[in-house]
């Protein structure tokens, strides 16, 4: 017994999951997340939320880019010449977004078609970079990988809500199956009750600035329900 | 620190893996990118003429379908300004490998002078018999190039059905000429000569005043709208050696 303390003791923290850990996956989620709290990477959360579809395949690229892109950091973060980190950073993150491409473009032609000016954007994505510089930089891969999945998901989550009620209101769809409208296309219409039948399609949350107005009332919701946001501030 | 000759090794390592791996990806990815973009173009083809389609529905249409009918039921041509058919060989010269209608490039076409253009034909013919004429048009919407597929009828006259694409668009408005299906339905029906006289089809801002050669415009994308009706005007024209041949 007395030996494998030893042991242990030597070793650098052994990789576990627990409630700091824990806490590295769902802080980016609610109490520190990268959009609503944070307000970053608001300019793809405008761009790509007009269609659920659209909004998730950004979401599983975003979660895809953030994470390998912390634990590859992080795996070299003791070669990365200091001078140049930076450049190295937007490298790994260049080569990555440019692996989901071609991915995409193999896999989802149409998404890829539709989204592929913004897909090349995540390079830009500040939430992306701010990870690696504040995060990976200086944490182990274990961490780092939690941390990039985390934030990653805190983005894509708000990324969906936002999606969600922009097409639903929109053009009265969910990932392109009409749900609720004015004519007996949409799903919601063939149940013959009134206040089903009166809502039409509001063009306006198709458009970019509806985007803004669903990011800042999110922000303001978020705020009220959890307490802890407004003694950051 | 590190050192300028550290920091160059890591530059020049770093910059050789991250190349072989995305070289080798996209170069093993290739044919699959290849086959992926020939059935979109296929399919944007076939979207004209999806109300007409022989047992097939559009809206489930797989890829092998696709090209079943390409192979099958569709004949492709190529002619130049003045309607005349231009062989393989021919079309082949002017850089599209393949010589087929599908591998001439209307956008690159568009920047050249008038006169010298090669226009796509696609000729679908349906079990009864029934032919539906396929021909493409570009033009400029409000940010970018537009493009579309014009679906006519065998008396060249009547439109069977189009569908229109672009490349940067507005979602929600100009985009809409593309993703909004009820608006390019308005389309199949009309008709692009008066009285023999050349007409067009027109998208009309506020609303059609003409039953038979104009569409609803879309609130908010006027200037896309415009395109369209330009591209139409100017682009259906081209063919019009081609509809007299046809007529006779």
């Amino acid at each position: 017994m007395a030996e494998t303390k030893v042991v242990e003791k030597k070793k650098a923290t052994p990789i576990s999951f627990g409630k700091k850990e824990r806490a590295l996956i769902t802080d980016p989620i609610n109490d520190n997340n990268p959009i609503t709290v944070q307000v970053l990477g608001i300019c793809s959360a405008l761009a790509v939320t007009t269609g659920m579809k659209n909004a998730a395949v950004m979401a599983v690229a975003v979660v895809f880019v953030c994470l390998f892109a912390n634990v590859i950091t992080s795996a070299i973060r003791n070669r990365i010449p200091s001078q140049i980190r930076m450049i190295v950073q937007l490298v790994i993150i260049a080569t990555l977004v440019t692996v989901v491409e071609l991915t995409l473009k193999a896999v989802a032609f149409e998404s890829y078609k539709q989204l592929s000016v913004f897909i090349g954007l995540i390079i830009t994505n500040c939430i992306i970079m701010g990870r690696l510089e504040a995060f990976a930089m200086g944490n182990r891969p274990y961490e780092s990988a939690l941390d990039g999945l985390g934030n990653g998901i805190g983005y894509g989550l708000i990324l969906l809500i936002v999606a969600f009620i922009r097409e639903l209101f929109g053009k009265g769809e969910l990932f392109g199956y009409k749900i609720i409208g004015a004519t007996d296309e949409y799903a919601l219409n063939t149940l013959n009750h009134w206040w089903l039948e009166w809502y039409s399609n509001n063009g306006l949350m198709v458009l970019f600035p509806s985007a803004m107005f669903v990011i800042a009332v999110l922000i303001w919701v978020h705020r009220a329900w959890n307490p802890k946001l407004v003694d950051i501030s | 620190m590190h050192s300028t000759r550290s920091i160059i090794i890591f530059v020049v390592i770093m910059t050789t893996l991250v190349a072989l791996l995305l070289a080798g990806m996209s170069t093993a990815l290739a044919p699959i990118h290849k086959k992926n973009e020939m059935l979109y173009a296929k399919k944007a083809t076939l979207s004209a003429i999806s109300d007409h389609l022989d047992g097939v529905d559009f809206a489930t249409i797989s890829d092998d379908q696709v090209i079943d009918i390409f192979k099958n039921n569709i004949k492709q041509s190529v002619i130049d300004m003045n309607g005349k058919a231009l062989s393989k060989e021919e079309v082949e010269a002017l850089g599209y490998k393949g010589g087929e209608a599908e591998n001439v490039d209307i956008l690159k076409e568009m920047k050249k002078p008038e006169a010298d253009r090669i226009l796509p034909m696609y000729v679908y013919e349906k079990s009864d018999g029934k032919k539906y004429y396929i021909v493409s048009t570009t033009g400029k919407g409000l940010w970018d190039v537009i493009w579309g597929c014009i679906a006519l009828e065998d008396d060249m006259n009547t439109i069977a059905g189009v569908a229109f694409d672009h490349k940067a668009e507005t979602p929600g408005l100009g985009a809409e000429i593309k993703d909004n299906k009820a608006w390019v339905k308005q389309f199949t029906g009309k008709k692009i000569y008066d009285n023999g006289a050349y007409r067009s089809v027109f998208v009309r801002k506020g609303g059609a005043k003409d039953d038979t050669y104009e569409v609803d415009g879309i609130s908010g994308a006027t200037i896309t709208a415009d395109g369209v009706s330009e591209m139409l005007g100017r682009g259906l024209k081209y063919y019009e050696p081609f509809f007299k041949s046809i007529k006779g």
